[in-house]
């Protein structure tokens, strides 16, 4: 059965261990940054003033901690579906290394100030350059390992990780089109309105390939394995994955409502963004019903505790993300906190913790061991996460309404009824639970990393044999 | 405009014929299999399954 060749766990090992590590970092400056809108005076030097710290926030927990995460799954997932080795085991070291060094030169250039602007797509062009050279040498190695696998089938979670990949690829390419002006300062290639179409066509397809698609390659893989049960329709995955693929990439246009883009571009981008209920609940209930005959296993497992519940939140932010994009809708819930709220209900509850159940599965895997430190520790992580998501988007919610609700307010005589600064003041108790829900899921990684420390201590990193695919 | 409507045009054509021989190659015909055989790979530490058939030969679940 077995040869004497291993699979290259050590970048897969890596890559997870940086995960827990950069969750905490990019989780922290959230929390300080939440700290800072409830008591702005913490705002005492400018390289941590809060304009400078958000994007810092947003670049460290989307692609330091989703990125590593998403790095060490598909690794790990594209070896084992294939049953062979990665390609070129340079190249993978190389993806990590340079990935880490991206993440550091970021974590050193937004709180100085330099920014192209561009939300999500901060970083300056040096820095979007070794992002394309780390990009391209994730795809040869990813589409390498495809090339060179023992099964004919290529399993429906590496179809998410490539359009991922080469998806990310191409969003990456088109909208860091700059002209660099000295070392650290560039223009858009794009002007007004364009660019700023650019900017949200990369933007929404960078939530739709990078945070959707790469995760729901982790749960087509990591919910079957963990409750042991096959996915409850193959066929239906297969539908999802060519549904989304086909119509993801014209949503974008509904972050534009109401601005100077033209009508029909928005009308275009709210149609598909509707459509886009259908393969996403499509492909919430496929992951849930594949517990089918197994719900037992939900009372005692905490890692599938939270691969199910990511998919609960997947499903209640892709019925909330289509909601939001109706104009009617967006008129009242763009720009408030409502926004803030939907974002978190799908990074908090859907990726991170996809990413953390994984995480969980893969630890103790890449040491040699059946399961982590403590099983206890991980349900502790599983409550605190949960009541602390729960706690930060509903104060989001009833903040962004109420936000909504006092600007749009008028008086008979057609003058405003509240100033800005009013509903500023109305919002400071939600900031405070908001706060108090960032602080509980910053917890709960603490309290992972503890749970990851004692589950390595002592132990011998583990490279797993090669095994043939199995015939059925 | 000028640039994303013809580029997600190309885009739609190129997934399309991605779709198109990926179906003729044959990678959707068998749409039970797959699902099954990622849990016929055991990927749980060498040791750690070594103890557990020594123990009571069932496969001991953590």
């Amino acid at each position: 059965m077995s040869t004497q060749a291993t699979y290259n766990y050590k970048v897969v090992r890596q890559f997870a261990v940086m995960t827990v590590i950069w969750g905490i970092v990019g989780m922290l400056v959230g929390v300080i940054a939440a700290a800072q809108l409830v008591w702005p005076q913490l705002s005492v030097v400018e390289w941590l003033s809060y304009g400078r710290l958000r994007p810092l926030h947003t670049n460290a927990v989307i692609f330091a901690f989703g990125g590593s995460a998403l790095f060490a799954t598909s690794y790990y997932v594209v070896q084992r579906t294939c049953h062979t080795r990665l390609f070129a085991d340079g190249l993978a070291a190389f993806t990590f290394w340079g990935w880490q060094v991206v993440i550091l030169l970021a974590a050193v250039t937004l709180p100085l100030g330099f920014t192209t602007g561009k939300e999500y797509a901060e970083l300056e062009w040096p820095i979007d350059v070794l992002i394309t050279v780390v990009w391209v040498s994730y795809a040869i190695v990813f589409f390498g390992t495809i090339a060179k696998r023992k099964t004919p089938h290529i399993y429906v979670a590496n179809w998410f990780f490539g359009a991922f990949i080469l998806t990310v690829a191409l969003l990456h390419l088109v909208n860091s089109c700059e002209v660099p002006a000295g070392l650290w300062k560039s223009y858009s290639c794009y002007a007004g309105v364009q660019d700023a179409m650019v900017q949200w066509w990369y933007g929404h397809n960078a939530v739709g390939f990078f945070l959707t698609a790469g995760f729901l390659g982790m749960m087509y893989y990591f919910v079957p394995k963990q409750a042991e049960r096959p996915v409850y329709s193959y066929r239906l995955s297969v539908v999802h994955f060519w549904a989304l693929i086909f119509t993801y990439m014209w949503a974008g246009p509904h972050h534009l409502h109401y601005t100077a883009l033209p009508d029909w571009t928005q009308s275009i981008g709210m149609l598909f963004s509707l459509i886009l209920l259908a393969p996403s609940w499509g492909g919430m209930i496929n992951g849930i019903m594949t517990l089918s005959g197994a719900w037992h296993k939900l009372r005692t497992d905490p890692i599938l505790k939270f691969l199910i519940t990511s998919l609960s939140f997947y499903g209640m932010s892709t019925f909330e993300g289509p909601m939001m994009s109706i104009k009617t809708v967006n008129a009242l819930s763009h720009y408030t906190d409502w926004t803030v709220g939907h974002v978190h209900s799908g990074a908090l509850g859907w990726v991170a913790f996809i990413s953390i159940g994984s995480i969980y599965y893969l630890i103790p895997r890449m040491f040699g061991r059946t399961e982590m430190y403590s099983t206890r520790l991980i349900t502790l992580h599983f409550w605190i996460a949960t009541i602390g998501v729960v706690l930060y988007i509903a104060s989001m919610w009833i903040a962004g309404v109420m936000q909504g609700l006092m600007w749009r307010a008028t008086n008979p005589d057609g003058t405003l009824t509240y100033s800005f600064v009013e509903s500023v003041k109305a919002s400071y108790p939600f900031w405070t639970i908001r706060l108090l829900g960032g602080v509980m899921f910053l917890t709960g990684m603490l309290i992972m990393l503890y749970n990851t420390i004692k589950t390595i201590a002592g132990q011998k990193a583990y490279e797993a044999p090669v095994l043939a695919p199995a015939h059925a | 405009m000028y640039l994303l409507v013809p580029l997600s045009v190309v885009l739609v054509f190129v997934i399309g014929a991605v779709f198109w021989f990926s179906l003729r190659g044959g990678q959707f015909d068998d749409l039970e299999g797959p699902a099954y055989r990622i849990l016929m790979d055991d990927d749980k530490p060498l040791d750690a399954r070594a103890k557990a058939s020594d123990g009571a030969g069932a496969q001991s679940e953590p």
